[in-house]
């Protein structure tokens, strides 16, 4: 165990951890942010995804140890009130079923926008195909990514 | 049966979790300044509406279609409304959730609660005013006398109408009269969940709480010999190693024998798991393999079974000139797989037990730690909590059983939790089954026999071959078959294999609907004829009933039509030099109708996209349309995952898949368009988180066939049996 000083949303956090922990569980069971999910553990579903430097990364495969000072950003920090564009646009859609993914689809949505404020298609599906959403949503989910994007240019 | 609470702690326990939701709340006994008319409702003198739902929310909305039923009748601001989880509790029934049946069972109960409680609303504001009752109106939580111009706020008279006597009778609205009903209404817990607060099972807390992984026996059955825990008590923040024995009474009491390993946190009891070394004894069922099970479904196939259907028209008897059409069709063991891997945590006290858990039936969680804590079940105390998908799985809880038994031996609360693998391989499966359809055609072109037999394991087959009546879980779908054949035999061989098997979201006419549908489709094409024109022609039967299941015949034909007109079915697929086609399917369960056409382009090594999806669904009236679009869209990518590369395989006994990597999701880059089109209707609600599933594969498959002239009649479709060369 060893103290390791971590940025998630913005504030400076200290964890008692193994370095090799994976990130998923600090946030969760250290941090008690539990919006960041578990769905597999060996990242390939996707539901553990966070930002890591404005980049979604799986945290369930990321070890605290990997992360230096780079900010984490949770479905908890994306905005203080839930008025972040991607979080406006996911309720004006409806998006979620279950919601159980939601937050690390919402998390790839964000970072696209912010790399790519107009994606087409194309962009959506191999930005967001990292994301399994076992209730179907994807069709609300790349409309809500276009509603997004033209929200946040006005 | 009742259960006593104590009041006072659970007004501690509740905590306004976001924008609306209360959770593990119990009806607070009506005083004087609350109207309650019954456990569902309570309007307090601020004016706030609380709507407890008896029912578990899994992504299919019931928390805000169900709010908003008894909203409607209440005339109470939407805004006004909080909706609470009700705790399993005798007031609020069952609070059995599945089998698309919440709407159907809720649909008027819940109204004339509201209309009960606005009409107690309306005679106190009536004697106030000294006016008849009859010349009041209502509108947004807002009682007005038309003819004198004067209002009273419903939180002005919750007082007085709490000491009304509580109608038997009420009116409720006519479908013109509705303001809430029928209309897209935000979610009730959106906000929640697009902050990341919405609590999962996985997500509770509890104090002094411990984390627990549980080694299970890999094949069912198998026990423990030895065991050794040195390693494991080593891995820092593991606090204890404990042996659990399984049990299988019955499909509503099993839990496996295996080693639990408990920890101050997740990752550490997972860590402990991995360095447990086990032996164990596989038991008796190590022998099952796949090739088995499909060599013995394969011998039983051509052995006459059990007849369940056995219809003989005299007037279409087979000729030796009819053309005979045969084939056998194979749909695999498929897992549930919810995000949210199998999780509960359970506090066992001394001589009571509490319980939060996400679960569909949150009786049989009661009744399985009652039984392995020993506890009375009057002091299990249940709450049920959002559920990070279910689809049937979450009927079952042998991980309260478990969790349980965890708990009182570390005498601690404690969440157990599933990991991956864990959820893939310790399921309980939609069964594997042979179906081997024999038909033919007379000269007229018409079906003159349709001949069904299913082989292969019975859901209800638990704890061995000596089951009374195993085909009843599996032959109705195929009784129902809805054409209009005058000679109709369906048969059924049972194949005892040990592996668990549970509804899985459509449960018999998952399988049953892919197989009807692609033979039904054979049929046409070896008559000559348009597959929609064919299935048009043969569904002309009255509307039947079979097993508490309406069967309407001409509703199919109404959403058919209306499907293949909204896919432009008469016209020729663009095919831009692509093995490209269309296929359609139409099937009816749980209440409704649904339509899917379906467009897939082949690639020359066989690869199947879905490139189009029309959908049509005639589920009577609709409280929220964007719900029912919400559950097409997901039963077109639920189906579609499954036809195309959905499969459970057994080795030594033992599932062999573990994760969403050797049993793929659909991705949204394979997501293909959709159209859904709702049928406008005032009948009855039927049921729609099942109803859209079992049509998905048959009309991908049968546009595969016209891409290809390729017949698929084995799940998931296999690219190599489609490549060209």
């Amino acid at each position: 165990m060893t103290r390791k000083l971590l940025n998630v949303n913005g504030s400076s956090r200290v964890v008692d951890a193994d370095p090799a922990t994976p990130l998923l569980w600090v946030l969760r069971d250290e941090l008690g942010l539990t919006g960041t999910k578990y769905g597999c553990g060996v990242g390939v579903c996707g539901a553990c995804v966070v930002q890591v430097a404005g980049e979604p990364v799986r945290s369930c495969v990321t070890p605290i140890s990997d992360l230096g000072s780079s900010e984490v950003l949770t479905i908890e920090g994306l905005s203080p009130c839930g008025e972040h564009p991607v979080q406006r646009a996911w309720l004006a859609e409806d998006v979620a079923q279950c919601g159980y993914c939601q937050p690390a689809q919402m998390l790839c949505a964000a970072a696209l926008l912010a790399r790519s404020p107009r994606p087409d298609d194309e962009e959506i599906d191999e930005a967001m195909g990292d994301v399994v959403c076992r209730c179907g949503t994807y069709v609300r989910i790349r409309a809500a990514i276009h509603r997004a994007a033209k929200d946040s240019r006005r | 049966m009742s259960t006593t609470f104590d009041r006072r702690r659970f007004l501690q326990l509740t905590g306004l979790s976001g924008a609306g939701l209360l959770l593990g709340v119990t009806p607070l006994r009506a005083s004087r300044r609350t109207l309650a008319p019954d456990a569902f409702l309570q309007i307090e003198d601020t004016g706030s509406v609380t709507i407890w739902i008896p029912r578990q929310e899994m992504g299919q909305g019931v928390r805000t279609s169900l709010a908003m039923l008894m909203c409607e009748e209440l005339d109470a601001s939407w805004e006004s409304v909080r909706v609470a989880q009700a705790s399993l509790d005798s007031r609020y029934g069952e609070q059995r959730t599945g089998g698309s049946l919440t709407i159907r069972e809720l649909w008027e109960p819940f109204r004339t609660t509201g209309a009960r409680a606005r009409q107690m609303l309306i005679a106190a504001a009536a004697s106030r005013w000294q006016v008849s009752p009859a010349r009041l109106r209502t509108r947004e939580s807002v009682i007005s006398d038309p003819d004198r111009g004067r209002q009273l706020a419903y939180r002005a008279v919750v007082d007085e109408a709490s000491r009304q006597p509580v109608p038997e009778n009420v009116r409720l609205k006519g479908p013109r009269e509705f303001r809430l009903i029928g209309r897209d209404i935000p979610r009730i817990d959106g906000a929640d969940i697009v902050e990341g607060r919405a609590q999962y099972g996985i997500d509770v807390r509890r104090p002094g709480m411990l984390y627990a992984s549980f080694e299970r026996a890999p094949v069912i059955g198998g026990r423990v010999v030895k065991f050794d825990a040195a390693d494991a008590l080593r891995i820092p923040g593991v606090r204890a190693v404990i042996p659990i024995d399984g049990t299988s009474v019955s499909w509503m009491l099993q839990w496996s024998h295996g080693i639990a390993v408990v920890a101050d946190s997740t990752w550490a009891a997972m860590r402990g798991r991995e360095a447990l070394r086990v032996e164990w004894d596989d038991g008796e069922h190590a022998g099952w393999s796949q090739e088995r099970i499909v060599r013995e479904m394969e011998e039983l196939a051509g052995r006459a079974g059990t007849v369940t259907r056995n219809d003989t028209d005299p007037n279409q008897q087979s000729v030796a000139s009819d053309v005979c059409v045969s084939a056998d069709y194979v749909a695999p063991y498929l897992s549930h797989s919810p995000l949210e891997p199998m999780n509960c945590v359970v506090d066992v006290t001394e001589d009571r037990c509490e319980v939060w858990a996400p679960c569909q039936f949150p009786g049989i969680v009661r009744s399985i730690v009652a039984r392995a804590t020993g506890i009375d079940a009057e002091r299990v105390q249940v709450h049920p909590t959002l559920m990070g998908g279910g689809f049937g799985r979450r009927i079952y809880a042998d991980y309260a059983g478990e969790a349980a038994l965890i708990s009182k031996a570390v005498g601690r609360p404690v969440q157990l939790l599933f990991t991956r693998a864990d959820d893939t391989r310790h399921g309980f499966y939609r069964p594997i089954s042979h179906h081997r359809m024999e038909a033919a055609i007379d000269a007229e072109n018409r079906v003159s026999h349709w001949h069904h037999r299913i082989s292969g394991p019975s859901r209800d087959a638990v704890r061995g071959a000596d089951v009374e009546t195993p085909e009843r879980s599996e032959v109705y779908a195929a009784n129902q078959m809805p054409y209009a054949i005058g000679n109709v035999r369906v048969e059924f061989n049972h194949l005892y294999v040990p592996i668990p098997c549970g509804p899985w979201r459509s449960v018999a006419y998952s399988q049953t609907g892919f197989v009807i549908e692609s033979f039904i489709d054979e049929l046409a094409h070896a008559a000559g004829e348009d597959p929609v024109s064919f299935r048009s022609a043969l569904l002309t039967r009255d509307t039947f009933e079979d097993r508490d299941t309406v069967v309407d015949p001409a509703r199919m034909r109404r959403v058919l039509a209306l499907a293949a007109k909204r896919a432009g079915w008469s016209s020729p697929i663009a095919t831009n030099g692509k093995r490209r086609g269309r296929g359609i399917a139409v099937t009816t369960d749980h209440g409704a109708a649904v339509a899917h056409v379906a467009e897939v382009t082949v690639a020359d090594d066989g690869a199947v996209r879905a490139d189009r999806f029309v959908s049509v669904i005639d589920c009577g009236i609709v409280v929220h349309p964007g719900m029912v679009r919400a559950q097409v869209e997901g039963a077109i990518v639920m189906g579609l995952s499954a036809a195309l590369g959905g499969e459970i395989t057994i080795d030594r006994g033992r599932v062999v898949q573990s994760s969403y990597r050797d049993y793929p999701m659909l991705r949204i880059d394979e997501m293909p368009r959709v159209e859904v089109e709702i049928v406008p209707s005032v009948d009855p609600p039927g049921g729609v988180g099942e109803p859209p599933l079992p049509g998905v594969a048959p009309a991908l498959t049968n546009a595969i066939f016209a891409a290809t002239g390729i017949r698929v009649r084995r799940l998931p479709v296999r690219a190599e049996e489609l490549a060209l060369g």
